[in-house]
């Protein structure tokens, strides 16, 4: 039914697609708005098709190498290159194939969402185009198997999202956020590239995975790290570094805030990717473990404080956002602290993974399904300012209904998917530090509370005589935000099944540095 | 060539770095941050640079070499692409600046507090 070019060629042609459609619309857009949508939609469809397609074969046969200007795809080490992988390549194991499929879904959720919500802004033409760039940076980050290649994609990624947050331009204060944003990716752009370079000097290797056979974390490996954790770190809202993700949240459109939380989702993973597949047991684990730990919980707990007594409720959103990154650097970290002690990952440190990985996934869903709520209510009365709304339960019931499901998934309430991961996260976390699991639990309660306000002061009360007019959203909206409620659903009634088929291979295939390793070095037998 | 010569690359990176920051950090004016931006990425591709020279080497095209040491042409790529990059982050900031002068009259960056906290 597939074509076996297409299956062959999944990976490129997954970057390919977006990234081609992203400068034909423009150009279709000059004839009618249907045919630049029909480009639009149908593009973000294939790569949609191909990303699950190419997630579903890793899944099932294990990491696949796609070698670019090589003979055959796979030939990773070819007979006269010494040994040596000198070609750029992507490298899709479990993990990348989890944050494909995580992107895949948003992506064209949002896609749906926008054609409806964006139809009377003035600007498609380039707003499509940045949109497609930021997809295209989002899965060439995941799925890339060279360092220099993840630093160019996680540029055009900081481009196009710095274009979107700017896009509405609102009287200037969208440009002030975008400012804020680009100034610090921008300089952590180039920290990682410092950090390349170093690597390049001591190991003469950009291929992630004879960087990491050649591991020595020498002097040099560690000042690496440093700036390459606190670049992706930053990239990701975690705490020390968080004041540009309330405003670049709030003032972008809310279907891109959506796609932003993926990207952030896509820095935490080349985070983990470095730490976990880079250096591994090389480094002092519980050192470096701690310091994730202590990262995770000031986000989880710097960010819900900081979003209690917020007004607006994309940037109250917001700092919820940085309050779930904390959990899933906790859970990782927790993993990363016991790595190399064989009992004690096996005991709780590859469910504290699990948990933290899982978490990645529900987050980039609930949060992108609250964010597009957002959108939807300030599609219909123009504001984000909760002291003004009210009353909205009335008119807007599916958008109500999408709201609780989110808000309910955020708190960890059962039976959605946040309640499966968090308790994951608090029953291994409490094998390794009672303490930490005890300030995430009151962490999600002080989310609950929140979320009750909020929900209580957009929806609930009597209809507001200046909203009497609302009416629920135009059906693409709704579409967008019910495939990312039917996957909180779905994930939350059946979590242990998506547990063992999606994340339990990432975990593995994170901390199992060797397999990756060989996966690469052996492509060319 | 002594090591101090030979460092001298390294030393220069160091400065720029210092330049860059401390410009991105202390100046007030919208235009000089970004200045500082680009010094940071000068500094950076100095950096790569210095890493592919050999001392003696010879650029590194096989056509007809001469069998002498020839620097490493993969950080030369790597510098390309980072300026590349770097053209395309100046114009985005450039461009955010004029739209900052056509709302605001001013590119100070006392300007830039009417997103509240």
């Amino acid at each position: 039914m597939i074509p076996p070019f297409v299956i062959e060629n999944s990976p490129a042609l997954m970057v390919i697609v977006p990234f081609v459609a992203a400068f034909i619309a423009p150009f279709t857009g000059r004839a009618t708005a249907a045919a630049r949508a029909l480009v639009v939609g149908g593009a973000m469809a294939v790569t949609s098709a191909i990303t699950l397609l190419l997630a579903s074969d890793v899944y099932a046969h294990g990491t696949r190498l796609y070698v670019f200007g090589a003979q055959a795809a796979t030939l990773a080490v070819p007979p006269d290159s010494g040994g040596i992988p000198v070609r750029i390549m992507f490298t899709v194991d479990p993990m990348s194939a989890l944050m494909l499929v995580i992107t895949a879904v948003s992506a064209f959720a949002v896609v749906l969402y926008s054609l409806a919500s964006e139809r009377h802004h003035s600007g498609l033409g380039s707003y499509y185009t940045l949109f497609l760039l930021m997809v295209t940076g989002i899965l060439g980050m995941v799925a890339t198997g060279d360092i220099f290649n993840f630093f160019v994609f996680l540029e055009i990624l900081s481009i196009a999202s710095a274009g979107l947050i700017a896009f509405r331009i609102d009287g200037g204060v969208a440009v002030e956020a975008a400012i804020k944003y680009f100034v610090l990716s921008t300089i952590g752009a180039l920290a990682v590239l410092v950090a390349i370079g170093i690597y390049y000097g001591e190991y003469n290797a950009l291929n992630m995975a004879l960087i990491a056979q050649r591991m020595q974390f020498t002097l040099l490996d560690q000042l690496a790290l440093v700036l390459i954790i606190a670049a992706l770190a930053m990239k990701c809202g975690a705490v020390p570094m968080h004041f540009w993700t309330p405003d670049a949240y709030s003032m972008a459109p809310s279907s891109i805030t959506a796609l932003l939380v993926v990207a952030s989702q896509a820095s935490l993973y080349g985070l983990f990717r470095v730490v976990f597949t880079l250096y591994n047991i090389t480094l002092n684990a519980a050192c470096v473990g701690w310091i994730i730990i202590v990262l995770g919980v000031l986000s989880m707990v710097v960010g819900v404080t900081m979003a209690i007594p917020q007004k607006n409720v994309k940037r109250l959103m917001a700092y919820h956002a940085i309050s779930q990154t904390g959990y899933m650097l906790l859970g990782v970290g927790v993993g990363l602290a016991v790595l190399g002690n064989q009992p004690l990952l096996d005991a709780f440190g590859y469910m504290a993974m699990e948990g933290g990985i899982f978490h990645i996934i529900n987050h980039a869903m609930y949060k992108g399904l609250l964010f597009l709520t957002a959108g939807a209510i300030f599609f219909r009365i123009g504001t984000y300012d909760l002291n003004r709304m009210g009353g909205l339960g009335h008119s807007m019931k599916w958008t109500m209904i999408f709201f609780i499901i989110g808000a309910l998934a955020i708190a960890g309430i059962p039976p959605f998917n946040g309640f499966a991961s968090k308790l994951m996260i608090y029953e291994s976390v409490f094998a390794f530090n009672p303490v930490l699991s005890v300030i995430a639990m009151v962490v999600s309660i002080l989310t609950l509370a929140s979320f009750v306000k909020v929900f209580h002061s957009i929806f609930m009360g009597p209809v507001l005589p200046e909203y009497r007019d609302v009416t629920e959203v135009p059906a693409p909206m709704l579409a967008g935000m019910g495939i990312l409620a039917l996957v909180v659903i779905v994930f939350g009634l059946f979590p242990s099944l998506v547990v063992e088929t999606l994340v339990a291979p990432a975990a593995h295939a994170l901390a199992d540095q060797g397999m990756y390793i060989a996966a690469v070095l052996a492509g060319g037998a | 060539m002594t090591p101090v010569l030979y460092n001298l690359p390294f030393v220069a990176v160091v400065v720029l770095t210092i330049i860059g920051l401390a410009t991105i950090v202390l100046k007030r004016n919208l235009i000089k941050i970004f200045l500082g931006i680009t010094i940071l990425e000068s500094a950076v591709n100095l950096f790569l640079v210095s890493l592919g020279y050999r001392e003696g080497g010879i650029a590194p095209i096989y056509t007809n070499a001469p069998d002498r040491l020839m620097v490493l042409p993969t950080p030369q790529a790597l510098t390309l692409t980072s300026i590349v990059i770097g053209v395309a982050t100046t114009a985005l900031l450039l461009s955010f600046a004029i739209v900052i002068w056509k709302k605001y009259g001013s590119i100070e960056i006392g300007f830039l507090r009417r997103l509240k906290e």
